[in-house]
């Protein structure tokens, strides 16, 4: 063998490696090695200013436990997530069956759902934190119109789950919508025809043959929907916007996991406390794309 | 489903309407002066009062308006590039080259796409602190000059789009994997390089959480300078809204001139995953 032909060969056997390697070197800096050390921070006493305190093995998480504040954080999650994701996925599949029909202008139609979702969660937060303020807010005005009196949005617990997830939907819908389009797409038009042949009504073709087709497409949206709703920041951050706009509201009735992560990083100079709450975060993500699979499969296939 | 129901453009264009509405608000309220914003009703129509707002908001010396366009222009774009090239080579790479650990490495990948880097972010800010680099723009920049999403969009992508003879006969002729990335494989991937870009450039352009938490003042990008100016120390709508809207702008721009290739690319990456 020729030295010139050898040295094609290592460089073949190389190359691939090479090309991936950019990927997976920055990613291991910045990406794992931060999520793994989360994990070993959370088992000291660290601070922000003073470092290292020494290691106190699951003290951290003990206290965690027992931690008012992380229980209604946690709460104020769960609950927008769930009020937010519920009506944000049955409104994406009725959009995504509307834009499917043979329409004029698809790409206006297509255009005008997703343009929420180039606008910024900072920007949401702020818009919305107008639209929904309590004395001169365009959503009281319009209540007062039909004869109820103004809500304190921010005030109470459930009013300001209420808004925040108003903002996420309005944020994502059209998006999932499009996600779901496009398997929509992917269903075989036969499978209508037969159901129309036996007599099946539109709502009946959609629960048999549409939700079925497209319950992996569902599962992948609920599992990205749950990820992003479990870590919920940025809209109740400038919703609240204020001095102390990382506590929630004045009770603290609308911080979110996430904030309360921020919270004790950086006002409460505790990162081990605060790895603390992002590796239950972490594994409360895991926990939640599991659940989702194991409750989505339960829709049956077309059989 | 054939079915020509005027009962559908009604729904689809309320839709629509709620979809403009928002930003259609944020427009009015960036062109009114605070008192006309805090009346009951709230005001319909533009004011005449959009570019003193917009004057105000860049003569702001707190929030450095102008300064964190500049920084968002900046950090998306050395991003959205280095995206698209890393995405590129690995996508390749995965799609048509035949490697030891190849597809445990993709999966990996794959992995990767479901752990919000969020997560990380206390060791992530240490190691900024530790490598010096914490408070400028290396620091929003850096994480995310990789995507596993790049990469798994690129190697779908690379997968359709190239045909194995064309490596195949450009190895024959004595090219290097290297020689024909540039040659052929590049040039064929550049549709899905360019909404990549695109999706990439959005995403950095709209980050919040890690700016917010990393940027010093001097170094602000566009969403923590507007979460600044709604910071409490001014309770000035008008203003606030003025930011909002040349912050949301830019990428509205880029949505009305490119939204076919972004749509096409978000269903494309939704229907593959």
């Amino acid at each position: 063998m020729k030295i010139r032909d050898r040295l094609t060969k290592t460089e073949a056997r190389v190359a691939p490696y090479a090309f991936i390697s950019p990927f997976f070197i920055v990613f291991a800096i910045f990406g794992l090695f931060p999520l793994i050390y989360t994990l070993w921070v959370s088992l000291h006493d660290w601070s922000l200013l003073a470092g290292n305190q020494g290691f106190v093995g699951l003290d951290n998480y003990r206290e965690l436990a027992q931690d008012a504040d992380f229980w209604r954080a946690l709460t104020n999650t769960l609950g927008i997530f769930v009020l937010a994701t519920v009506p944000q996925l049955v409104l994406a599949t009725v959009l995504a069956q509307v834009l499917n029909s043979k329409l004029r202008a698809k790409t206006f139609w297509r255009m005008g759902v997703l343009l929420p979702n180039v606008t910024s969660v900072a920007a949401v937060g702020i818009i919305f934190g107008l639209i929904f303020a309590r004395d001169y807010g365009v959503v009281n005005w319009g209540l007062g119109l039909v004869g109820v009196g103004p809500v304190d949005w921010q005030g109470h617990r459930w009013s300001s789950w209420l808004a925040i997830s108003v903002m996420v939907d309005w944020r994502w819908t059209g998006y999932n919508a499009l996600i779901l389009l496009a398997s929509l797409q992917a269903v075989p038009k036969e499978l209508y025809e037969a159901a129309r042949i036996d007599g099946a009504s539109a709502w009946r073709q959609f629960w048999s043959v549409t939700v079925p087709m497209l319950r992996p497409t569902i599962i992948f949206v609920s599992i990205v929907a749950t990820i992003g709703g479990i870590q919920l920041f940025t809209e109740p951050l400038l919703f609240g916007a204020g001095v102390n706009a990382i506590s929630g509201g004045s009770t603290g009735q609308f911080q979110t996991v996430a904030m309360y992560l921020v919270q004790q990083a950086f006002t409460g100079q505790r990162f081990g406390y605060a790895s603390t709450v992002a590796w239950v975060l972490f594994l409360l993500v895991a926990v939640f794309a599991v659940i989702n699979v194991a409750l989505l499969r339960r829709i049956r296939s077309v059989d | 489903m054939r079915t020509k129901n005027p009962l559908m453009y009604v729904g689809l264009s309320a839709v629509v309407l709620l979809s403009v509405g928002p930003l259609y608000f944020m427009l009015v309220m960036a062109s009114r002066v605070n008192d006309e914003i805090v009346a009951l009703p709230p005001p319909f129509s533009l004011g005449g009062e959009l570019f003193p707002n917009l004057d105000r908001v860049f003569g702001n010396a707190d929030v450095l308006f102008g300064q964190a366009l500049l920084n968002s222009l900046l950090v998306a774009s050395v991003a959205t590039v280095c995206v698209v090239v890393t995405s590129s080579l690995a996508g390749f790479a995965f799609a048509k080259l035949k490697f030891r650990g190849r597809n445990a490495l993709l999966l990996f990948v794959i992995g990767t796409m479901m752990v919000p880097v969020q997560l990380g972010l206390i060791p992530l800010y240490m190691l900024m602190t530790k490598l010096g680099l914490s408070g400028g723009l290396p620091s929003v920049t850096l994480p995310f000059v990789v995507a596993g999403f790049g990469v798994f969009m690129m190697r779908q992508f690379a997968e359709q789009a190239i045909p194995d003879e064309m490596i195949e006969a450009a190895r024959v002729d004595g090219a290097s994997t290297f020689r024909i990335f540039f040659s052929i494989v590049f040039p064929a991937l550049r549709p899905a390089a360019a909404v990549l870009g695109l999706l990439t450039f959005m995403e950095r352009w709209n980050d919040f959480l890690w700016p917010y938490l990393t940027l010093d003042a001097e170094h602000p990008t566009v969403q923590v300078a507007l979460s600044r100016l709604s910071s409490g120390y001014y309770s000035d709508q008008s203003l606030i809204m003025a930011g909002t809207f040349i912050g949301t702008l830019p990428l509205v721009v880029v949505f009305i001139v490119f939204g076919r290739q972004i749509i096409g690319g978000i269903m494309e990456g939704g229907l593959k995953a």
